[in-house]
């Protein structure tokens, strides 16, 4: 896909979130957050552990309901929609601890993931017609071309629970492109990879906008994943955002390195987080 | 030599009294004495003394392969194999001996000593840890006063009663009989027998280690067969029946007992097509993988076309009883069939299965007969029930289905099973008798016909179970190889991340219910055609953990996999009457035992290949 200009990829707010609350039993696991991504770039979401940054992808793609806010998508509003439906609308997510389809093939996990765009049904599948067959022969063409993207070409038949550790992170954002997506969430990525795998990744992740366009949105604990690659940086602490925008921009922002190392740190540390 | 190993000894000790416990189990309830009147080979030898024998030879083998994995020399193995055949013996010749006159007196002294010898063993174990003194002097008198207390009364009761047997109801004289190999008058001579059988068996069992794998296979083979055919000799003789003359047949075989000959020739005839199996069967399967896709499809083709043929003949092969049960073990494909939609690939654990087998059997009951209940009064014929009932149960399917939605696993379980017991209950109610007729059930449901003949006869009955069953499979395999199986399957795996893909899955859910239970209705309608009544108490829960088990003991989400379960689970039972005492006992034990040693079921399923199959299209369109 051609390279479009940067500027103009900026423009739009592909995102936006609105006062979004959500509460958990009297814990506020998110709180009053105002938010956006900016179309077609590659924005991380950092904080401390338990900052709510996963919180903050379940009430984006409606894994949970948000209690107060709004949330924008592509212009239309998505809070209160099922999980299923927002898929459809174009956003697309992959999980912390992987979760695969574990008994079935990687190709079949790739073929689950188109299903936004699939409209046979199962009476066309035991008649056998012609628009069905096709549809699955093309359905099962795609998640070939899928998983040469990927890079997991010639390992389509294995069960996934058989893969290796970073196939199976990697069959995981296959199975979230199948469903053509605007919007991808990436779950901290390069968890649990060697400093090879994750340069691996990181490139892998900028193909995905600069060849798909799609937009990225990665919650991510290696600073120096984060730091390369994003965009846009927004920072969650006690579910608040306590810092948002460039990555020199958060480098040196003393609340953020409160954050990560307490207070009265934030002199010593701003060279920790630099490097 | 060395024996001394400790993990060598605890193998070899384990594996020895388990396999000395089987065979005392199974003899004092009552298992042995039953499968010695079913003769295997004529004069030769019987299903009971097999269990003696095939025991420690398994268990022999068992032991010998492990020992051999972890490297020990050829003495050590053998060995091992003879004492697991020692041990087997003993737990039964103890029991023998306590229950003759002579010995009697050895099962006082035990029960009377025994709290005396474990307090001591237990007390000394603890003394040897340095617990104080009066801790162990305690201890000593617990164990001994409780243990006591049960020995004692245990002793008391044999001493009143004067026999064993008259507790343990099943240690008399026909398992002596057996035990001893029809040496009951001479004690010592039937233990030394027995013994020497049992270390020949064991020891024949770790030799078998070193038998080469293809020879080992084909003695597999060739033993399975015979013993298989002399074990059912009845069912066999009836199937030959019908394609021999009488005086061949009465050479091989007399009354329903394989002949000495007939069993040596078989075993011949079986080993050695064992062993060309073995030497050249992986041959011919590598052959057939490599056939181009043409020929390969080509070679399917004939297959199948022989498998169908063969489906179609079945009724003349096997003739009427057999065909009886043939229909029986159909019903319960058609309902594993479709319970596999639910269970296999939606992964819903429906308990409830038999709501839309007794939807089916009424709905074609009420609409069919004759009888004083019969709403249509003979208007409707089978073949335009038969509809009907698959729309009725699908609708009860769906109409069940809906409060469950929301449920996973263990609730799901649970609340389809109450759906079950209130459909029994609904069967046998008063408030429904005036339809459904209660108790009773309704009668005088007529027979299909088919183009101006009757179909009454279990050959005639088996075509129609033979379609549905066909019809099923066919749509069970389109839909487990479409969008819609895969939806399924996404569900089964995790249905967070299902709902994530953009699955509605409430929907999917819904659709799986409604589909497995049309061919519920399906199986009811013919077995109510069938048995010509229907009565409450043909829809138990036991129709619903019948099917379940038959899927799981098959191989979930496997359709060949459900055959064979039918067969197993369904079939031999009813082969296998005379024994119906241990019928569940068995049941539960090989359920345990597929549990423990195949989790994935007899035929696990195959992943379908989508990767290599284009490759293999896109050869066969470059090779053509």
């Amino acid at each position: 896909m051609a390279e479009k200009p940067k500027p103009k990829r900026r423009q739009n707010k592909i995102l936006v979130a609105t006062g979004m609350t959500k509460r958990f039993s009297g814990l506020v696991a998110v709180d009053n957050l105002d938010f956006y991504i900016p179309e077609g770039s590659i924005a991380s979401i950092i904080g401390p552990n338990g900052a709510g940054k996963t919180t903050f992808f379940n009430c984006i793609t409606g894994f949970y309901q948000i209690d107060e806010g709004e949330l924008i998508f592509d212009g239309n509003r998505i809070d209160g929609r099922p999980p299923d439906q927002i898929t459809r609308s174009g956003i697309a997510r992959t999980f912390q601890n992987i979760r695969l389809f574990n008994n079935m093939s990687a190709i079949e996990n790739i073929m689950v993931g188109q299903e936004p765009h699939l409209k046979s049904t199962w009476l066309g599948s035991i008649l056998g017609l012609p628009s069905t067959r096709r549809e699955d022969d093309d359905t099962e063409e795609r998640g070939r071309e899928l998983l040469q993207f990927v890079g997991l070409e010639g390992k389509g038949d294995m069960i996934s629970k058989n893969l290796s550790y970073g196939d199976q992170r990697r069959l995981e954002i296959g199975r979230a492109l199948a469903s053509k997506p605007k919007l991808i969430l990436l779950d901290e990525p390069t968890a649990g990879m060697n400093p090879r795998e994750t340069i691996e990744t990181t490139g892998f992740i900028r193909r995905l906008r600069d060849e798909l366009g799609i937009t990225v949105v990665l919650i991510e604990h290696d600073m120096r994943v984060v730091m390369d690659i994003s965009e846009h940086i927004t920072v969650l602490d006690y579910g608040r955002k306590i810092a948002e925008g460039l990555p020199e921009e958060i480098q040196n922002n003393p609340d953020v390195i409160e954050a990560y190392l307490g207070r009265g740190a934030a002199a010593s540390a701003g060279k920790t987080l630099a490097s | 030599m060395d024996l001394s190993g400790s993990q060598t000894r605890q193998t070899i000790i384990t594996l020895g009294l388990l396999s000395g416990a089987l065979i005392l189990f199974t003899g004092a309830v009552g298992m042995i004495a039953a499968f010695h009147e079913r003769e295997i080979v004529r004069d030769f030898i019987t299903l009971g003394q097999l269990v003696l024998l095939i025991t420690p030879f398994i268990f022999g083998y068992t032991a010998a392969n492990r020992l051999g994995m972890t490297g020990e020399a050829p003495i050590v193995v053998l060995g091992g194999g003879i004492i697991i055949g020692l041990l087997t013996a003993l737990p039964t010749t103890i029991m023998l001996l306590f229950n003759s006159d002579e010995f009697r007196f050895l099962l006082d002294w035990a029960l009377r000593l025994a709290p005396f010898v474990l307090a001591t063993a237990i007390a000394w174990r603890l003394y040897r840890q340095n617990v104080e003194t009066l801790t162990v002097i305690g201890s000593w008198l617990l164990v001994a006063v409780l243990l006591g207390i049960v020995t004692f009364s245990l002793a008391l009761i044999f001493e009143v009663k004067g026999e064993l047997r008259s507790v343990l109801v099943n240690i008399n004289r026909d398992w002596v009989e057996v035990v001893t190999f029809d040496h009951r008058k001479d004690l010592m001579r039937g233990i030394f027998i027995f013994s020497l059988a049992s270390v020949a068996a064991g020891f024949l069992g770790s030799l078998c280690y070193y038998v080469p794998r293809t020879p080992r296979r084909a003695l597999f083979y060739g033993l399975s067969v015979t013993l298989l055919v002399g074990a059912f000799g009845e069912t066999v003789r009836l199937v030959l029946q019908e394609n021999l003359e009488r005086d061949t047949l009465n050479q091989l075989f007399r009354r329903d007992t394989l002949r000495g000959n007939a069993a040596l020739g078989l075993l011949v005839v079986s080993t050695v097509i064992g062993y060309l199996w073995a030497a050249f069967g992986d041959r011919a399967r590598q052959g057939f993988q490599n056939l181009g896709g043409q020929q390969r499809q080509t070679t399917g083709m004939i297959g199948t076309v022989l498998f169908v043929a063969l489906l179609l003949m079945l009724p003349w092969l096997i003739g009427r009883t057999l065909s009886d049960v043939a229909v029986t073990i159909g019903l319960f494909v058609l309902m594993g069939l479709g319970l596999n939609i639910a269970i296999g690939l939606a992964g819903l654990l429906d308990l409830g299965y038999v709501t839309n087998y007794a939807v089916g059997a009424y709905i074609l009951a009420v609409m069919t007969s004759i009888g004083p209940l019969g709403l249509m009064k003979g208007t409707f014929s089978f073949w335009m029930v038969i509809p009907i009932a698959l729309l009725a149960a699908m609708f009860a399917g769906f109409i069940f289905a809906v409060p469950v939605l929301r449920m996973r696993g263990d609730y799901l379980a649970i609340a389809t099973l109450g759906f079950g017991e209130i459909i029994g209950k609904l069967a046998i109610s008063d408030w429904l008798k005036p339809l459904i007729g209660g108790a009773q059930g309704v009668q005088a449901i007529p027979k299909p016909i088919f183009l101006g003949t009757e179909l009454k006869n279990p050959e005639q009955l088996y075509y129609i179970v033979l379609v549905a069953c066909l019809i099923t499979l066919f749509v069970s395999i389109r839909l487990n190889n479409s969008r819609t199986g895969r939806q399924w399957m996404a569900i089964r795996e995790d249905e967070d991340v299902a709902t994530a893909m953009g699955i509605d899955t409430a929907r999917a859910k819904l659709l799986a219910f409604t589909l497995s239970a049309a061919t519920g209705g399906v199986a009811g309608a013919i077995f109510a055609a069938k048995v010509g009544s229907v009565f409450p108490n043909s829809f138990t829960v036991f129709i619903s953990i019948n099917v379940l088990s038959l899927i799981i003991v098959g191989g979930i989400a496997s359709n060949p996999g459900i055959v064979v379960g039918a067969v197993v689970l369904i079939g031999l039972p009813e082969l296998l009457r005379e024994f119906s005492d241990f019928r569940f006992l068995l049941y539960g034990a090989l359920l345990i035992m597929m549990m423990i040693n195949r989790p994935q079921g007899l035929i696990p399923t195959k992943i379908v290949t989508h990767e290599i199959r284009a490759g293999v299209k896109a050869k066969a369109a470059a090779g053509d």
